[in-house]
Order: C-alpha cells, then structure tokens, then sequence
C-alpha cells in the first residue's frame, strides 16, 4: 500500500487527541451501551412504517397489481421508479470501498462501513419491487434458468431484466462479502472486550474465529484488493443493466446511447447523498465528529457536486441531441417533459439535481453541516424525481394520442414505498447498535499518518512520549482542535484521572443516564459522588476495572486503599450488567 | 535539465520531411476528373481480380441502402461523381485523422493533469513536467487542425457535406440543423473551445513553475481552483467538440454518448503517451525520483481507462445494435460491411490486448512491457478515430497507404519535436509543491 508519509498541508482524518486505544473504546461505545429514547422514538416510527408496507404488500398480492395505480398507457411507473432509486442509492457503498480503495482515497476509511451497510440495505428494498410486481412472488424463482418440467417454461435471454436479476443479485452478494470482510477484524474487537459471556458467544461466531495474527492480515489484505477489483466494475455494472431496461426499448425518451454511463453517475449521486444524510446523523447520536469529520462531508459533497454535475451534462446532451437529431418523436418527448402536464416533476428534478449542488462550490457552503444535510435531502428527493420523470412521462403519452393519459399512484402505491423506507430505517438503525460503525482496524491504519495527534507532534517535533530516569513514562499531551500545534504541555501525572478514562472508556452522563453504582457493595454515596467526579458513571466503566485500575483509583481517592479490589467491584458491576440484560 | 539530444531532434526532423512528402504525393495523386477516379478504382480491381470487384459492388450497394448524408443529398449525383468526392477526399480525411490524433493525445493529457491538480493527488507530481511538455503541442495541434477545419468552410474539401449549401438545400434534416451546423457559428465555437483549453494549459503552467520559486502556496492553490474551473469547462467544450469535429462528418447520425466515447478515447490515449515519454526520459537517466511504482500507475490507468473505453463502445454499439432504428443503426452496418477489419482490430488491439498484457501487477512495472503495450494501444485509438472519420468521408474506397502513414509520420515528428523542445526549457523536476514529498516517497 501507500507510503505512510504524508505532506503536512493535508487536513487531519482523526480529529483530537486521539490514540490507538481511544479509536476502539469510541467505536465499540454505541455497540456497548444503551440505546437512548430517541433510538427507541425513531425505531418505533420505522417499525411502524415497515408494518404499514408489510400490510400493502399483502394487500397487492392477495389482491392482485390493480391496487396499484397503473393504467393501460402508463403500465410501468410508481414501482420502477422506486426499484431503480433504491438500486441507485445502493452505489456508494461498493463505490466507497471499492472504487475509493483503488484510489487509495484514506478518507474512505470513517464512513466505509456505512456505507456498505447501507448498500446492502438499500438493494434489499429495490429487490423487494420486481418480486412484488410479479403478482405470484412464490413463482419467483423463474427469473432463474433452472431445469425445468414446465414446457417451453425458459428465461428470456435477450431482456435486460433477465441480466437485471443477475446483476443485482452478484453485486449484493459481492458486497455482502466485502462488508463481512472489513466486518472480521471489527467483530472480533468488540468479542474481545465482552463482559458478557452471549455477547461473547455471538461476536466470536460473527468475526468467524480472527485471531489477528499476521498471516490474518495478509489475507485480509489480500482479499480485500481482490473484491474490490472484482466489485469495481461490478459497481458499473449494475447501474448499466438498470439503464439498459430502459435504452433497449424504442420508446422517445428512453432510447438513448448516454444512458449507462449517466445512471451510474446518477446513482453515486444520490448514493452519496443518503450516505450523507445517514452520516451526518449517526456521527452526532453516536459521538463519532472525531471520525466523521467536517473534512469528510465536504468530501462527499464535492463527490456529489461532480457526479451531479456529470448528470448534469448527461440531460443537456440528451436535450441538445432531442432536437439535433430531427427525429420529432424525440423532441416532442423532451418538450412535453419540460413543459408538458408533467412540467412539475421536470422541473423539481432539474432544480434538485443540477441547480442545488452547485452551492458546492462555495467552501462556506460545503463545510456547512446543516447545509450539507439540507442538500442530502434535497438530493435524494431529486433523484426520485428523475426516474419519475424518464419513467412516466416518457409512457403517458405515447404514440397513439387517444390513449394519453395520466398516472396518478394509489394508496398502496404510496404504502408500499413507504415501507421499503421504514425497512430501510429498521435495518439500519439495528446496525447501528450491534456493528461497529467505522471500520476501526482500517481507521487506526492510518492513525500515524493522519491522525491530528501524530501530525501535531510530528510538525512540533516531540516524541510521543519520553521515559526519564526515574523509568516514569511521560506522554506528551497536546491541545489540540482549532490551534492545534500551538499550545503543548508536558504532563504523567497531572491527569491521572484522564488515563484511568482512557482504559476504562469515557462516559457522557449529558446524553446517557447514569447507573446507579451505589448497588455495588463498598460503594457508598459519597464514594459514588467521587466517581462521577472522575468521569465514572456506568457499571461497564466499573466493570473493566483491573488491579492497575485500583491502584490509580486509589492513588486518586485517597481513601479506603485497597477496598475496591477487595470488594470486587468490577466483578459486582459484571454482574448488574448481566442482570441488566 | 533535460538537453534535446540532436539525435532525437533529426529523427523528429526526417519524420517531418517524409511525412510532408508522403502527404504531398497523396494531394499530387488523388484523381481530379470522374475518369481518373474510374480508372483508379478500375485498376486496383484488375489487381486483385473479379471476386473483389463483386465484394466491391456489394459493398456500395449496401452503403447506399444506409441512410447516409451522401446518398440522400446526392440524388442527383452520379455514382462516378461520387466515388471522385470519396477519392479526393481522402488525402484530406488522412491528414485530418492524423492531426486530431496527435492533438487529441495532448487534450487527453491535458485532461489527466487537471484532474492530478483538482483531486490534489500525491503520486503524481513528479510526472507534472512531462505532463506539461505533451500538453504543449496543445498551440501547435490545435492550430492545425483548426486550419483544416477552416479550409473545410472554405471549400477546400468535403469532409463536412453539412458545409455544402446545395446539399442542406436539398436535405430537410439538415436545414434543421443549421442553426447549429452552420460554418460561421462552427468555427467560432472552434477557436471557443481551443482558446479556453489553450489559455488554461498556459496559465497552469505558469503557476506549476511559479510554484518552484515560491515562498508559500499560493500559486498552488490558485492552480487547484482553475484546475477544477477548467475541469467544468472541458467536460462541456469536449463533448461539443467531439460533435462539431468528428460526428457532424456523418451529419444525419446522432449518439449522445459520443462525446464521452470519444473522450475516453483521448484520455487513454494521454495517460499512455505520459507513461512513453516517463519511460523514455528514465532511460536517458532523467527523472531519477521517477520509480516503477509511478510507471505502475500510469499502467493501471491505462488498464482501467482502456476498460473504460470498452464500456463506452460496448454501451453505445450494443444499444444502437439492438433497437436497430435504420437512422441510427447505419452507422455500424457500414462499418461493419466496409472496415470489418479495422474495426473489429480496435475493439482487440484497444481492450482485449491491454487486459491481458497489463492485468498482472508485476507486469505493469517492467517498463518495456508498459511500451508494447503503449504503442498497440496508441494505434489502437488511431484506428478508433480512422473508423470514426473515413466512413463518412471516403466511404469504402479506404486502405492505410502512403497518405494516412505519411501523416501519421508528419505528425509524430511534429509532436516528438515540440514536446521534447518543450522539456528541455525547464527542470523536468518540480521543487515546491506541497505533494512533492509525497510523490517522492510513493511506493506501491
């Protein structure tokens, strides 16, 4: 891989004072804590909606694909249009870690994992669509060429939603390799520093037995390189064959040779703009702003500025080459989109998804964390919108002007998507709390180099930390964040209390509630008051204690020497966790 | 400090002189009556004997079942008078071919070495020189290919029937599309284009040398945002271009991916020409900090934009192929009747055979292997823009002779004796970019 030099002027990856041990104690916290009420709030609105699209689904099927809106001319619409935007969001993931991979783009490395998950996630609801528009989805393993009894009963080779079918199905098994690959390392950190014994059970099995010895991390490596090779053009691959359901057909609007490589700059499009939208989140309610930096985001948003200005391009070309082309159909086609009855969607796309991330452009803009979300949104809303748009109104007028006619979707119609959203949420907001979000293994990769408390000591020049003669290691703390480099001070002992924290984990008692750590024996409200002074609050703080733990513990409290480690407190919190549970 | 040895500055020179030659004898022998052009045709038959004349009669007759600009417009023409305009032509369409090749490798590269500067890669600048030196024969290439495109609205030749005003005034399609094609408003978007990639390349590379004597950054950072600016600009003018220049010599035919297609082209063709003359300037112990991990990258590029290209050919030819719209799928049925062999040669010699000498990683790091597989690439995307070009304009009455070779020739001297001329003016290593560290330590 790259060399591990890297010129001063690029920005830190990892804000703060961070080493390789506060990289997996942050990390493994959401995993590791509890949920709080706002997780349970948004859970509960998403299981909602799930359920809602669960009672469409069962309403279409056991009723038939009439519930939904379709008509005779408008025979495609609602369900492709979601199918293809939830595919399309479905790129980032594989193109993040893959694509980014190649390029050796570091900065991959704090957001990779969502990414992916949200690939994976995202694929799952486009696959739901094609199965539910079949009507009889216990016959839909005949999109497969499977051997077969039933006659002439064979799939047709030459239809792109055939290659469709293999095409998503190889990407989200590609990618679902590739995730459980990073994944390994991660799982088998988080099985490493269980207390409790099934959590132990269960991340042992997930990390599938890593050890993290050297020949592991070859593998690793190796693995790695060779997925992301194979998914790369995978990534390309899928997106094409999506567009190609369209292109093949000689229908004004549809067929035109731009179409491959413009879908799949649209998809990395809105595929960075929901990763956007998840990210910046999840970096707030999981406390990951060290790892998801403003750097980052203004990253993505310089991606999505690009790809939106490619899909930008894409539609002036194709309404440049409407009317060059002289062929009337076309240009009618693209007239009737921009000021046809239709106008609307047009124009929503044509503002959502060129005009709005050209505000990219402005560096105040891009490192704005609310604007970024605000344009996320408006991103993804857009992109919904451009396959609405080259789906209905390119079919509700067709060659036969008595059968024009409109598309209007039905309640099911509506439910439906709106429980693919809700699946969506549900399945990624169980991610949140059970995988570890950043791929922190690849994350402390790269801590040397691009860590903001390597580069602020590399830059003053200091040791990371001396021994003096008395053989007492002394770090060298730095202040760092905005006048990182300027201020430094030396120090071991001036803040034990931090070092503790620093093996025990922080614990944020603003937005997590405190236990009640007077239910360990030996601990009395006065001992508990002390603690909280420290920065312990939780018994997983409590329960990592060991006996050099004690002894600083000791040394800062000065009272009862020995009694925590007579009493066993960590053992005691061990078991309220497990009581917890 | 790269000195231009005078062994490589006659080679250019020699180059130059039969290349101008060669083309000399092509004007000199291109027929100027219907009986010559007859007699021509009539004698390279006899040559090879009666089954090829029969191949030759199909061959006509299918392209006159396409849809082509020439055939409608000429109604009135004769076939004979028609096969003159092919035959005189072609020493035109050779020289033209030629000069946009040669050009189109510096665009390329001048696309590759903005996007080294918008993205602010670390690997790549110690190549910047070389970058800048190719980039160099953007005045010289640009200039004359908008000669030629100036001779073409003044008539000196039918590349362009859509420049003919007795052809648009028997064409419906046409006439259409005179608000676009139309020689006034063509030229200026010309000179548009090539001044915005000119001016771009020359203030770049006056920063990039500023940047060496430099106390702080700011040359750098002024160079990454006009670097980005130009990048928004080129993926417009480039797209255009490709219409203007190349597919309005087929003035009925439409592809909206064929801007793309064609960059693709030119990029590949660039970041194959950086990696020759890297290699080259290492073999004459230049370049030292330059390794074979930086030669390795360029040959992924090569890779992975020959890839690259294939998809864009594939994306265009297979959806064209299967709607099958006699409008649109004329243009492969010619090429496929008429130029089957350099055709079907580019799709191997510009995909297959690049993914399979420059699959394997070692491979991409012995340098003579990165040549081979250069130069088949190289006249690969020759071959590509032969096939975009001739069809339209010399129809089936094509061969790679002394016309097409000669300006090949002509152009490569052109080329070797501007770019080398242009890096031996400075240090070919820059000092004060702030990645230079980086380059310099990159290994793979």
């Amino acid at each position: 891989m790259a060399s591990h030099y890297e010129a001063p002027i690029r920005k830190p990856l990892v804000l703060g004072d961070k080493g390789y041990h506060d990289v997996t104690v942050d990390i493994a916290f959401p995993v590791e804590g509890k949920a709080n009420k706002h997780w349970w709030i948004v859970f509960t609105i998403a299981l909602a909606a799930f359920l809602w699209g669960v009672g469409c689904i069962i309403y279409t099927i056991s009723t038939g694909i009439g519930t939904w809106g379709l008509n005779k001319t408008v025979n495609w619409a609602w369900d492709i249009t979601n199918f293809v935007w939830w595919v399309g969001i479905g790129h980032a993931g594989t193109l993040i870690s893959a694509v980014l991979l190649l390029f050796r783009q570091k900065w991959r490395m704090a957001i990779n994992r969502s990414a992916e998950a949200m690939t994976i996630f995202s694929v799952i609801q486009a696959g739901l669509f094609p199965i539910i528009h079949m009507g009889r989805p216990w016959l839909a393993y005949w999109v497969l060429p499977i051997p077969n009894q039933f006659g002439s009963l064979w799939v047709n080779f030459n239809s792109p939603l055939l290659w469709d079918v293999f095409a998503i199905s190889t990407y989200l098994s590609v990618s679902l390799v590739f995730w459980w690959t990073g994944l390994l390392p991660d799982f088998a950190m988080i099985r490493d520093r269980a207390v409790l014994p099934f959590q132990k059970k269960i991340y042992g099995l997930l990390s599938f037995g890593w050890t993290g010895r050297a020949k592991d991390w070859q593998r690793f490596e190796e693995v790695s390189l060779v997925l992301a090779g194979l998914a790369t053009p995978l990534v390309l691959s899928v997106h094409t064959i999506v567009s190609f359901d369209f292109a093949t057909s000689v229908i004004p609007g549809w067929h035109t040779t731009i179409f491959p490589p413009y879908f799949v700059a649209g998809a990395v499009f809105s595929g960075f703009a929901m990763v956007n939208t998840l990210l910046i989140i999840m970096r707030k309610v999981c406390h990951l702003e060290a790892y998801i930096t403003v750097q980052h985001i203004e990253l993505m948003n310089i991606v999505i500025m690009i790809t939106g200005s490619i899909v930008g391009c894409a539609y002036i070309t194709e309404l440049f080459m409407a009317w060059y082309s002289g062929v009337e159909y076309e240009q009618y086609a693209f007239l009737n989109r921009a000021t046809g009855p239709y106008w609307w969607a047009y124009w929503s796309m044509m503002t959502c998804n060129v005009f709005s991330p050209q505000f990219m452009w402005f560096k105040k803009l891009r490192t704005s964390i609310m604007f970024s979300f605000f344009i996320s949104v408006v991103v993804n809303i857009g992109m919904w919108f451009e396959r609405f748009v080259i789906i209905v109104t390119s079919l509700h007028r067709d060659y036969l002007p008595s059968s024009w006619t409109m598309f209007s979707p039905s309640f099911v119609d509506i439910g439906i998507f709106i429980g693919t959203l809700g699946f969506f949420f549900v399945l990624f907001l169980l991610y949140a709390r059970t995988f570890p979000v950043i791929a922190q293994a690849e994350v402390k990769s790269i801590l040397k180099s691009s860590g903001e408390r390597f580069k602020v000591l590399r830059e003053a020049g200091k040791p990371l930390y001396t021994i003096t003669k008395g053989g007492k290691v002394r770090e060298t703390i730095l202040s760092v964040g905005e006048n990182a480099g300027v201020a430094e001070r030396e120090s071991s002992d001036h803040q034990p209390a931090l070092s503790l924290l620093r093996t025990i984990g922080t614990f944020d008692p603003t937005k997590n509630s405190p236990d009640d750590l007077k239910k360990v024996k030996g601990i009395g409200p006065l001992m508990e008051k002390t603690l909280n002074k420290l920065g312990i609050f939780s018994f997983l703080q409590v329960s990592k204690m060991g006996e050099k733990e004690y002894e600083m513990l000791d040394a800062l409290t000065e009272t009862f020497p020995g009694r925590a480690q007579r009493d066993d407190w960590a053992g005691q919190a061990r078991k309220f966790l497990n009581l917890d549970k | 400090m790269y000195t231009f040895s005078n062994r490589l500055k006659i080679t250019s020179f020699i180059l130059m002189a039969i290349g101008a030659l060669a083309i000399g004898v092509g004007f000199v022998s291109a027929p100027t009556t219907v009986e010559q052009a007859k007699a021509m045709v009539a004698a390279h038959d006899d040559g090879h004997g009666g089954a090829h004349a029969e191949e030759a009669g199909q061959a006509a007759a299918a392209e006159h079942s396409g849809a082509m600009a020439h055939e409608e417009a000429g109604h009135g023409m004769s076939h004979d008078e028609h096969l003159l305009h092919q035959l005189q032509n072609k020493p035109w369409a050779a020289l033209y071919v030629a000069a946009f090749f040669f050009f189109m490798i510096a665009l390329g590269a001048l696309a590759f070495y903005a996007i080294q500067h918008a993205s602010q890669a670390g690997w790549s600048p110690l190549l910047f020189r070389v970058m800048e030196g190719i980039t160099s024969y953007l005045v010289p290439g640009g200039i004359i290919v908008f000669l030629i495109l100036l001779l073409s609205v003044l008539h000196m030749n039918h590349l362009f029937v859509w420049m003919d005003a007795d052809v648009v005034a028997e064409d419906k399609l046409l006439q259409g599309k005179s608000g676009f094609l139309n020689p006034i408003w063509f030229l200026v978007r010309a000179a548009i284009f090539l001044g915005g990639w000119i001016l771009y390349r020359e203030y770049s590379r006056k920063l990039s040398l500023q940047q060496d004597g430099a106390s702080d950054n700011a040359n750098f950072k002024l160079n990454f945002r006009i670097s980005a600016g130009f990048l928004v600009f080129y993926l417009i003018t480039e797209s255009m271009m490709s219409w203007d220049w190349i597919m309005s010599v087929d003035p009925h035919w439409f592809s909206t991916l064929f801007g793309w297609y064609v960059f693709a082209s030119m990029f590949v063709s660039g970041i194959t020409v950086i990696a020759l003359v890297s290699i080259y300037l290492k073999s004459k112990g230049y370049l030292e900090e330059v390794s074979d991990s930086h030669i390795h990258d360029l040959a992924k590029f090569m890779f992975g934009i020959s890839i690259f290209w294939t998809y864009l050919w594939f994306s265009q030819f297979m959806l064209i192929w299967y709607s099958n719209i006699p409008e649109e799928v004329t243009y492969y049925v010619t090429r496929i009747e008429d130029y089957k062999l350099p055709f079907f040669a580019m799709v191997v010699m510009n995909f297959v055979f690049p993914i399979l000498i420059l699959m394997n990683s070692e491979f991409k790091r012995v340098n003579w292997f990165v040549i081979m597989a250069g130069l088949v690439i190289l006249a690969g995307h020759y071959l590509d823009i032969f096939n975009m070009i001739m069809p339209s304009t010399v129809g089936d009455q094509w061969y790679i002779g002394i016309p097409e070779i000669g300006a090949v020739i002509f152009f490569l001297g052109l080329f070797i004796f501007w770019v080398f001329r242009a890096l031996s003016t400075v240090p070919l290593q820059p000092k004060r970019n702030p990645f230079i560290e980086e380059s310099k330590h990159f290994h793979y």
